[in-house]
Parts: structure tokens; C-alpha cells; sequence
């Protein structure tokens, strides 16, 4: 909402602060100031001229020398005449423009030489420090300053309608300023411009009269509203219009008032200043007066041409489905039974709360005019308008849910308006269509529960100042705070809380910490697991990447899983940025190989990333109840390093949790996006937590990544209860150990898991380590062979070992090494 | 004769040792003189036939000559280790200049690491950290929140739905609720994770992004508590000179509610580019729990009452490390990790 400052000041005459004073005062007291500009930002040395003579350029066609009057009555006089450029003995100054829109005995603004202007004239981006104006000469001629445009005062023609579309702006002839009196001024633009934030629960402070109330409290002044007073014509309203509402659920109450012999004309110049400043285009005056109290009391109005209004009659209610209604931007809407609409006895003749149709709409023809205030279903409109797809100044009130007693406050101040700007004469009374206004809320009052929520000790006065100021009234004998209509957000005691912490500072409250029992600080055990995998990753120079969890429908092609997988049994989210957006992951690979991929784009060498992402796995679908939320540690790599690097990290991360018995890892994870021959489970005692592989060519080429990469996915939660931080000191060995190196050939189809595993099972309890240190294929083994060589170790931590247990023990491991179809090479 | 032998031999020790230049010519020394079938080994064994009566003067007349020049080759050995060690030394000077050898080195994400600090201040004071699901009931996102169902923040949140019950959180105030219904009192908990709201992807908004929320519910906790306690986070985590602004501001679940500024760090407050020339910067929404909300978890709001607050985590990285786009967060080029 923006709102010229003056505006404000109209109702709390007594408010003296700075515009910075206004900004943090009222920031800090809950109407939160956005932003606010200077109307006269840039506009220096600016003074009412008239043109006395206009002469042509001796030297140039397009160009004309005013001599204008620039000084008058000393008491208006804004540029004293000591500080006026080239200033004559007449009072005048010469100025060379390029204008044509001018007449001699013209009233311009007029900017000194030595003065600043805010713009251009083309109405372009105002610069920042504005345009300096200097005394010159314009080919040959003396020219001492600027005949202003709209434009180059910073505003435009939208807010100053009596501009011409080309040229100086040029003050009506029936309201002209005095000579040399303060131009900026008399356009009423030493003003500024407050933009606020309002919480959506403060329906009321979507007006100005609702910040003023807040403006008054935050000062402590005076809120002096305006007072209404309609003087009415001898006609009655009734005899004009009836009403019927239909559907009271959508509409709790609809005030009309009927105003006779309408004129319209243009709006006097405080209500098109007032308009414009807060960014509304002023037309004339019956639109201006609905925008104006719209603004003033945040109660939009209608007007309808009555001679439109078939059979005199305001029928409110739903539309059909199906329905079709051109609303007056000319377009046609598609209306359904949730749609409130407001008809006359035959037809439709506008949206309720927001938008009037093109049928009944206003002309300058016009001659009694139907005003309507109204308030309707606050989240009806909201969704009417979202379906209809039109959200307009008047939906937007309407949906915050407005206060009954307002509307009617607001039409009178409408007919006020009417009959004081003499555009029309009001009938008498007020058609009034309402439900039972509800109840003042009451709410007990127990100052001790105040100051024992907020931690301070405010007396029970104190509080009632504040009370007070808002208009909210003491019920001594009920021990009652009573809100008035307009505080529907004020309910329980929590809510006076704030009133009372809002207006007594929140800075004034002062800072303690909790003195409730004491508590342990704590991580889940997932975060530790979690934690481990960071640690590991950073340290194996992996770095840590997040991505999006939902991804577009086509990555499963992508990634080339099988039509009938698990990971395709997906979440869909049902309103979805895009459908790139739309699918919950099941895995966190997509995220991976898309980051890999834009990091081979930008030519980054040997990249290695993880991420500690969830995959959202549904127990079936459609979704009835939550889905599993799985934790994974993904890791992905490309560059340096191969399948065995990132086994090592994995390992690693195992380790770390304190798992390094029964770690297997399995040929084949069947997984479609990984290279066949070079992918593994990862099993824990039998289990599988994870897998791991190099990616698939296709796939690398589908997310053109031009170098082999490696993934692996460790299901997190699966580690959580396997994992153990609690280190076993298991001595240090005091007998030496004797150690026995091999030699294996073995056939390619037998693999290193398999050997390992049984010379573990065979060498029995005192084998220490078994340790493969030698990998060898080439010319001196045959075809379909490779040589593998083991280094084990053998200990007692009892006693040193006899030379004959250990031959025992590998006799044992070669004979069963010989079974796998091993052979000891010499 | 002896005398005469042992002069010659010493004499032969100096001479030698004085022009032996490798350790080998030293021991070479050592083992012709001192060793078993040294010269001076040689005259030991002839001691037989020195009379009696001259044996002792002749004995300490060997020992003499032995101890000379085992001391003789001791010096010449330590001289010899020196100038060895010394030209040693010389010959490894190296360029001190060249580069270091890098091992490759992970880093974590800006988000991670914001997230670690504020976790270590948190626990610090006691609080515990908890997580909730990303999708959730719509009950425990909106409703239980004060947020019924017609209620416009509902609107404003741009929520993501799976379904009309079931959503993607849009902020992890969800997990105050999981936190209350377990009922264990007092509450002093954290709950960090990923929200979503449909937001289009530009330099401020991301579809997803990350909240810590916090909850404290206890017997006698006042706004004033929650002040102080946002207040020492603010030190911790800014500087221990940051200053904190709290504003009134509007929350269905809290009530009274503020939104919480610190004084800029870059500028300490005077203003600057950083700050918009405002000298304060918005961190966070807080308030007290709203007796309803405690109500509707099944806490009594006549015995307990609560504070709350939501940071965003993207919010506190951006800020504190100077990144000027959120996307990066999510594009994960390595040359941005890397600084982190």
C-alpha cells in the first residue's frame, strides 16, 4: 500500500517527525515501512513563472525566447530575488525552450538556473542525483533557467491529466498560483510516499485510515477521523432500489445509497494530488470519489448506472455453472455456482467483489448512480477470482474478509464526498442488507498473565493507555478489554499481549534466557552416521553438492531403468513448477550425474562431489499415508581415480561407523545405470546397504559426460543400527608374527572376494591379516589366467607361534585354494 | 726399543689420520693400529719379554700411546662426520618457493556449514536436533498450525501438493508439532531441513530450500526469554557486538510475533550497500507459541507456555558468505564448492 505521507497527516494533525522518524517508528511499532521516496526528490530552486512574451529564436526555428515572470508578493516569493540568475528589473528572466504547447500569460513552472529537475522531459529513468540546470546560452541566446514538463518534475500524465501529452506543463487557468511561489509545492508534490508491508491478519490497516489510527498510537497523538455528515436531497433511496441477497454465506452485508443528478466532472485537485500520490489515476469525479474512500477506508465500492439496473432491483447471488458474463475490461469470463454474482431483475450485471460488468457499467451520460458497499466471503473470493483468473484492487480487499461496520461508514463517506464536491444529490436513507453484525469480542483482562507471557512488569494503567490509544475500551466491571469491529485479528490474551508490547516498544523488553530445568543438548543418530559419511567424503576429496528432489518424468529413461522397477513407482507432485519438477526421486543419481555433468561443461578436471540426499519411496500408490524417506550418501566422481578409489572411499565411510566385519561387495548390483561388468553390490553381514559401479556409456552419453564416471549409493538409514562409534582396544600384540607370501595362477572366472574369503575360512583363528599385494596378467601367465599374490600374516597373542602350525594352517588354505582351481605359482 | 716402536706408531697414526679424507681411511687406521692384528696389538703381545721390573712403566707407556690415538681417530672421525653432514646439508638446499603438494581436499557445502554453526550454538545451549518428513500431512503444515483451511497464508505459502491431504512442507514449523504431540517436557529442540514452496528458480528464490526451526516450550517462558535467547545467537553466530532489532510482524502459529534483524556485520550498523544504507539485516521470524497451537498438540497453555523461531539456512549462507546467487547453491560446480 502506498500512501503519501500528508495523507496520513490529514487525520493526526499533530504529527511532526522526519520521514526517516515516521520510517523507523512505525517499522518498529508493526506497520512495517517498505520503502518510502520524496515526491520533490531532486526538485531545487522551482518556482510558480507566467510567460509574458513569447518572441521567435533569431537563430534557430524551433526555438523560442520567453521572458518570464519569476518574482511576485514577497510573502509567496520562494527564491528570494538576490538568489535568481539573470533576474531583470522587472522581475522576469529571460529563458530560451523548445516548447510549442505554450501561450503568452501562461503559468508554468519554472526551474532557475542553478536549480535541479528530477528528469528528463521523454519521462525515461529518473537518474539518481536529478538534472543540474545551468544559465547558458541556447545558439547565441541567454537562456537563465527551464520551463518545466510533468516529466521532468518526476511524475507523469497519468497522475497530472491536465498535462499536455508534449511539452510544458501548464497550471489551470481557474486555480493558478501565485507568481514566484513554490511550484513543487503547488503540484503537491513536497510530499513522500510510504510503501508498507501489512500482515495479512490486519484487514484494518489496509487503509489510511487504519495506518493513521496506528500513526496516532505510535506518536501518542491525536486520531482524528473525518467526520461524516451526509446531507441528503428530499428523495428516498427506496424509492430508487430494493435489494435481495440470496446467498447470505457469501455476502454478510450489502449497503447501496442512491445519488440523483450526477455531473460528472474532473476531481478538485487535493483528491487527483491525494490519488496520484498513491499511484491511482485520477478520471473523474464519481470514480475518483469510490477509489478515494477505497483507499481511505479499505471498503471498495461500486457504482452502477441505476438507468442499467433492470427493474430497479439488486439481486446477490451464485452464478451456474457454465455460466459466461463479459465483465467491463470487455472480457468474457466463464462463471461456475461458487461464483457470487450481483443481478438486476433480469440479468447479471457484475462479479461480486470483483469486477463490474461491461452491461451496467458507468458512462458520462450517466445520471442516478447506485453506490454499493459491500462484504462478502472473504475466501470465496479469493478462490472465485483465482478460478476466473482475474484478481483485481477490489478482490484483494474483499478476500482479506472486511469488517461489516465499515461499508457502511465507507458509503456515507462516498455520499458525503458526492454532495460536497457537488456531483450529484443524495436520496435519502440506506438500503441495508445485512446478517446479525457479530458481537463485540470481549476478552478478560489480567494484567499479570500480560507481564508474566512477555517477561515484564507494565502496570494495569500502562496497559490501558495502550488499550486506549487503540480504540479498544476497559469494561471495568466485566474486567473486559471489548474490541471494536474493525481489530478482527484481536481474540484471546496473547493478542492484547502484543498490542501491549507493540506500543510500549518490543525493545523495551528486556533479554533473559529460559531459567526453566536444565537439558541435554543432543544429534540424532542418523546425524551422527551422516556426519561420519561428510568427514569420510571430504577427506577422500569429495566435496559436498545438494540438488532438487523432484525431477522431470524422464529421467528413469535416461537412466535407462526397466519399465516395471521399483525406482519408477513414483510421487507426483500435482502442481508442479514444470514437469521438469514433477516427480519426487527415488534416487539420488539423476542429482548426481546432472551436477558431474555441469562441471564437465565447465571443463572442471578430476571432479569428485557427494550428497547426503533423501529418496522419497512410496508404500503404494496413489499415496494413502506418508512415503519412506530414505537417506542416501551418494558419491559421484569422474577424473582421477577409478572403481577402486571410490570402493576405498566407501570402505572408508564403513570403517568410520565402525563396520569392517562382513563387508562384501558383489559382482553385478543389477542396476540399468551402471556398466555391467563393473558394478557391485555392497553388503553388510549379508545385507545389502548400497551399491556402487562405473556409469553406464549410454548414460554417460545421455547426461554428456565425456569421461568415465563412477557412482555409489549407501543407503544411510540402513547403516544407522549396524554402525558403532564406540572404539574396542583389543591390545597391542607383544608375540611376533610370522608371515607367508603367495603366488596365486588363478582363472579369470575365479575372483579376489572368493579367494579371500576362503583363505579366511581355512587359515583359521590366529590368521591375522591377508593382504593381496600383487596383481599381474601378461605374457608369463596363459590366456584366461591371472596371477594374484597374497601376503598372510599369522599371530598368537598368547604366545609366539610354532614354525609347524602355521605350515599346518596353509597347507589347509592351499588345499582349499586348489579346489577353486588355484595353483601356486613357482 | 718399545719406546721407540710406540713413537713411530703414534707418529704413523697422526700422519695417516691427518691425510685420510673418507671415513673408510679413518677405520682403515683404527683396524691396522688398534685392531686385532694392529702394530700396537703387535707390541701388546711382546710385553713378554720386558723385564718385570719395567713392565708397569712399560704397560702405562701402551696405554698411553692407545688412548692417544683412539682419541686421535675419535677427532678425526667426529671432523670427518661435520664436514661430511656439512656438505650434505649444502648439497639439499632446495627452493624453498615451489609450491606446496596439495592432497585433493573435499569441502563442504556453504548450507552445511552454516548448519554446523548454528547446531554447535543450539546444542551448546541445550537444545536437541530433530528432523521431520519433507512430505507431510497437510494437518501438520497448516492446520495445527492455526492455519486453517480457508486461512489466506495457505494461499501465500505456494504450496506443492502430492495429493489434497498430503504436501511438500513448506516450512519446518511442521516439526514443532511432532515435537509437541511426543509430549516430552520441557522442549528445547532445533529441526534443520529442506522446504518447499513453488517459487520460480532466479538470484533469491529456489523451490527448495533449507529452515532450522526451533521450539522451546517450558513453564514460565517469556517473550523476554525468547529476546535473549535469539540475542546470545546472534553473538554467537555474528560477532559478539551484533545487535538485534526484534519488529512486530504477523504469524498464524505465534502470537505475539516478531521478525528479527541484527545489526549489519559488514557495516556495524551505520549503513551500507550491504545493508541497503539500513544497518540492520533481517534474519528471522520468531514469536511466542500461540496458546492455541500448544492447545491443539495436547499441551496445556495454562501450565506451559513457548517460543518459536525459523531461520532460513540459505538466508544465513548467502549472507554470512557473501554469495550473490542462490542458484549456485544448486548447481554444484566445483569451482564454487571449493571456496567453502
Amino acid at each position: 500500500m502506498n500512501t503519501p505521507l500528508s495523507w496520513i497527516k490529514a487525520y493526526v494533525p499533530d504529527l511532526a517527525c522526519t520521514d526517516q522518524e515516521y520510517n523507523d517508528k512505525m517499522t518498529l511499532s508493526g506497520t512495517k515501512v517498505e520503502r518510502f521516496i520524496r515526491l520533490d526528490k531532486n526538485l531545487e530552486k522551482i518556482v510558480v513563472g507566467k510567460i509574458l512574451t513569447i518572441d521567435r529564436h533569431p537563430d534557430a526555428d524551433k526555438l523560442v525566447v520567453c521572458r518570464v515572470q519569476v518574482l511576485g508578493d514577497a510573502k509567496t516569493q520562494f527564491v528570494p530575488a538576490a538568489e535568481i540568475t539573470g533576474l531583470a528589473e522587472d522581475g522576469t528572466v529571460q529563458i530560451v525552450t523548445g516548447a510549442s504547447n505554450l501561450t503568452e500569460g501562461d503559468v508554468v513552472p519554472v526551474v532557475l538556473a542553478g536549480g535541479r529537475v528530477a528528469g528528463g522531459h521523454d519521462g525515461g529513468p529518473l537518474p539518481a542525483e536529478g538534472i543540474e540546470i545551468r544559465a547558458g546560452k541556447l545558439r547565441g541566446v541567454e537562456s537563465n533557467g527551464m520551463l518545466c514538463s510533468i516529466e521532468e518534475l518526476g511524475s507523469s500524465r497519468d497522475m497530472y491529466p491536465e498535462a499536455p501529452e508534449e511539452g510544458i506543463y501548464v497550471f489551470p487557468k481557474k486555480n493558478e498560483p501565485a507568481i514566484g511561489s513554490d511550484a513543487v509545492a503547488a503540484l503537491g508534490l513536497r510530499d513522500s510516499v510510504f510503501e508498507y508491508e501489512i500482515t495479512s491478519n490486519r484487514v484494518d490497516c489496509y487503509s489510511v485510515l487504519g495506518v493513521a489510527r496506528e500513526a496516532a498510537a505510535t506518536f501518542g497523538c491525536d486520531f482524528i477521523p473525518p467526520q461524516v455528515e451526509v446531507k441528503e436531497g428530499p428523495e428516498k433511496a427506496g424509492d430508487y432500489i430494493s435489494v435481495e441477497v440470496k446467498d447470505p454465506d457469501l455476502c454478510t452485508r450489502y449497503c447501496a445509497r442512491v445519488c440523483t443528478d450526477v455531473k460528472i466532472a474532473e476531481s478538485p485537485e487535493w483528491m487527483k494530488r491525494r490519488l496520484a500520490a498513491a499511484g491511482i489515476r485520477p478520471i473523474n469525479n464519481l470514480v475518483d470519489i469510490t477509489n478515494y474512500v477505497m483507499l481511505e477506508y479499505g471498503q471498495p465500492m461500486h457504482a452502477f448506472d441505476l438507468d442499467t439496473v433492470a427493474g430497479h432491483k439488486i439481486i446477490v447471488r451464485r452464478a451456474q455453472d457454465g455460466d459466461e458474463f463479459q465483465t467491463l475490461d470487455e472480457q468474457v469470463r466463464k462463471l461456475d455456482k461458487d461464483v457470487l454474482m450481483i443481478c438486476d431483475a433480469e440479468k447479471e450485471i457484475g462479479i461480486a467483489g470483483i469486477m463490474g460488468g461491461e452491461n451496467s457499467k458507468i458512462t458520462d451520460h450517466v445520471k442516478t448512480v447506485l453506490f454499493e458497499a459491500a462484504t462478502f466471503n472473504g475466501p470465496n473470493i479469493r478462490k472465485s477470482a483465482k478460478r476466473i483468473g482475474l484478481r483485481t484492487d477490489a478482490s484483494s480487499f474483499f478476500e482479506k474478509g472486511l469488517d461489516p461496520a465499515n461499508a457502511e461508514a465507507a458509503i456515507n463517506r462516498a455520499c458525503q464526498l458526492m454532495q460536497e464536491l457537488s456531483c450529484g444529490t443524495v436520496t435519502q436513507g440506506m438500503i441495508d442488507v445485512k446478517e446479525p453484525l457479530k458481537e463485540a469480542v470481549r476478552i478478560p483482562f489480567t494484567p499479570e498473565e500480560i507481564n508474566a507471557f512477555l517477561g515484564t512488569d507494565y502496570s494495569k494503567e500502562t496497559m490501558l493507555s495502550v488499550f486506549d490509544r487503540l480504540e479498544l475500551s476497559y469494561d471495568e466491571a466485566a474486567n473486559e478489554i471489548v474490541v471494536p469491529s474493525f481489530r478482527q485479528d484481536l481474540k484471546a490474551m496473547c493478542d492484547l499481549a502484543e498490542e501491549v508490547a507493540r506500543f510500549t516498544g518490543y525493545d523495551n523488553i528486556p533479554m533473559t534466557l529460559p531459567k526453566s530445568s536444565a537439558t541435554m543438548g543432543a544429534v540424532t543418530p542418523r546425524m551422527k552416521v551422516e556426519e561420519k559419511a561428510r568427514q569420510t567424503a571430504l577427506h577422500y576429496g569429495f566435496s559436498e553438492a545438494m540438488t532438487y528432489s523432484f525431477e522431470s518424468p524422464k529421467t528413469p529413461d535416461r537412466l535407462l531403468i526397466p519399465e516395471d522397477a521399483r525406482e519408477r513407482k513414483t510421487i507426483r507432485i500435482m502442481n508442479p513448477l514444470g514437469e521438469e519438477f514433477s516427480m519426487m526421486r527415488t534416487l539420488p543419481v539423476n542429482g548426481m550425474l546432472t551436477s558431474l555433468a555441469t562441471n564437465y561443461s565447465h571443463r572442471n578436471k578430476d571432479v569428485r562431489l557427494f550428497e547426503i540426499a533423501s529418496v522419497y519411496l512410496p508404500k503404494s500408490l496413489p499415496l494413502t499415508e506418508l512415503p519412506d524417506e530414505r537417506r542416501q550418501l551418494a558419491l559421484g566422481m569422474y577424473g582421477a581415480g577409478d572403481f577402486f578409489t571410490m570402493k576405498a572411499a566407501v570402505e572408508a565411510f564403513l570403517k568410520s561407523c565402525g563396520i569392517t566385519k562382513d563387508v562384501e561387495f558383489e559382482a553385478d548390483a543389477g542396476k540399468s545405470f551402471l556398466h555391467p561388468g563393473r558394478q557391485a553390490k555392497i553388503l553388510v553381514s549379508g545385507a545389502q546397504i548400497g551399491y556402487m559401479g562405473e556409469v553406464h556409456p549410454i548414460v554417460l552419453k545421455n547426461y554428456e559426460i565425456g569421461e568415465r564416471a563412477y557412482l555409489a549409493d549407501i543407503d544411510v538409514d540402513s547403516v544407522v543400527p549396524l554402525s558403532d562409534f564406540e572404539p574396542h582396544y583389543t591390545g597391542i600384540a607383544r608375540f611376533p608374527a610370522m608371515s607367508r607370501d603367495i603366488a596365486l595362477l588363478v582363472p579369470n572366472t575365479v575372483t579376489a572376494g572368493q579367494i579371500e574369503k576362503t583363505i579366511r575360512e581355512n587359515a583359521g583363528e590366529q590368521l591375522e591379516s591377508c593382504r593381496l599385494f600383487d596383481i599381474y596378467e601378461g605374457k608369463q601367465i596363459g590366456i584366461g589366467f591371472k596371477s594374484l599374490a597374497y601376503n598372510l600374516t599369522f599371530r598368537n597373542k598368547e604366545r609366539t607361534l610354532e614354525e609347524a602350525e602355521v605350515n599346518a594352517a596353509m597347507d589347509k588354505v592351499l588345499s582349499a585354494l586348489k579346489e577353486l582351481g588355484l595353483t601356486l605359482r613357482g | 726399543m718399545i719406546q721407540q716402536d710406540l713413537e713411530r706408531i703414534r707418529e704413523e697414526a697422526r700422519r695417516r689420520l691427518s691425510e685420510a679424507s673418507v671415513p673408510e681411511a679413518v677405520e682403515k687406521v683404527r683396524v691396522e693400529i688398534l685392531g686385532k692384528k694392529g702394530s700396537l696389538t703387535e707390541i701388546l703381545k711382546g710385553m713378554k719379554d720386558v723385564a718385570q721390573e719395567d713392565r708397569p712403566e712399560v704397560g702405562q707407556m701402551v696405554n698411553d700411546t692407545r688412548a692417544a690415538i683412539e682419541e686421535a681417530i675419535r677427532s678425526a672421525q667426529q671432523k670427518m662426520e661435520e664436514k661430511l653432514l656439512k656438505e650434505r646439508l649444502s648439497a639439499e638446499t632446495i627452493d624453498v618457493t615451489l609450491p606446496g603438494k596439495e592432497l585433493p581436499q573435499g569441502h563442504l557445502h556453504p548450507n552445511t556449514r552454516a548448519l554446523n554453526e548454528l547446531k554447535e550454538i543450539f546444542v551448546g545451549m541445550g537444545y536437541e536436533v530433530m528432523e521431520g518428513p519433507e512430505i507431510e500431512k497437510d494437518y501438520y503444515n497448516f492446520e495445527a498450525l492455526n492455519i486453517p483451511a480457508d486461512h489466506p497464508a495457505k494461499d501465500e505459502q505456494d504450496t506443492f501438493y502430492i495429493n489434497g491431504d498430503i504436501l511438500l512442507r513448506t516450512q519446518t514449523s511442521s516439526t514443532q508439532i511432532h515435537a509437541m504431540e511426543a509430549g516430552r517436557m520441557p522442549i528445547r529442540m532445533i529441526a534443520p531441513g529442506r522446504v518447499y514452496r513453488s517459487d520460480a528458480v532466479d538470484a533469491t528464490h529456489s523451490p527448495t530450500f533449507h529452515q532450522v526451526e526451533g521450539l522451546v516450550v517450558d513453564k514460565g517462558i517469556t517473550f523476554a526469554d525468547l529476546k535473549g535467547t535469539l540475542d546470545e545467537f546472534s553473538k554467537a553466530l555474528f560477532g559478539k557486538d551484533t545487535k538485534t532489532r526484534f519488529r512486530p510482524h504477523h504469524f498464524p502459529f505465534t502470537e505475539p510475533s516478531a521478525e528479527m534483524d541484527v545489526s549489519c556485520f559488514k557495516c556495524g550498523g551505520k549503513g551500507c550497500s550491504f545493508c541497503k544504507g539500513e544497518g540492520w539485516i533481517e534474519i528471522l521470524g520468531c514469536g511466542m507459541v500461540h496458546p492455541h497451537v500448544l492447545e491443539m498438540s495436547g499441551i496445556d497453555p495454562k501450565e506451559y507456555t513457548g517460543f518459536a523461531f525459523g531461520v532460513g539456512l540459505e538466508r544465513i549462507a548467502l549472507l554470512k558468505y557473501g554469495i550473490d546467487d542462490m542458484r549456485l547453491l544448486y548447481e554444484n560446480d566445483a569451482r564454487f564448492l571449493e571456496q567453502f
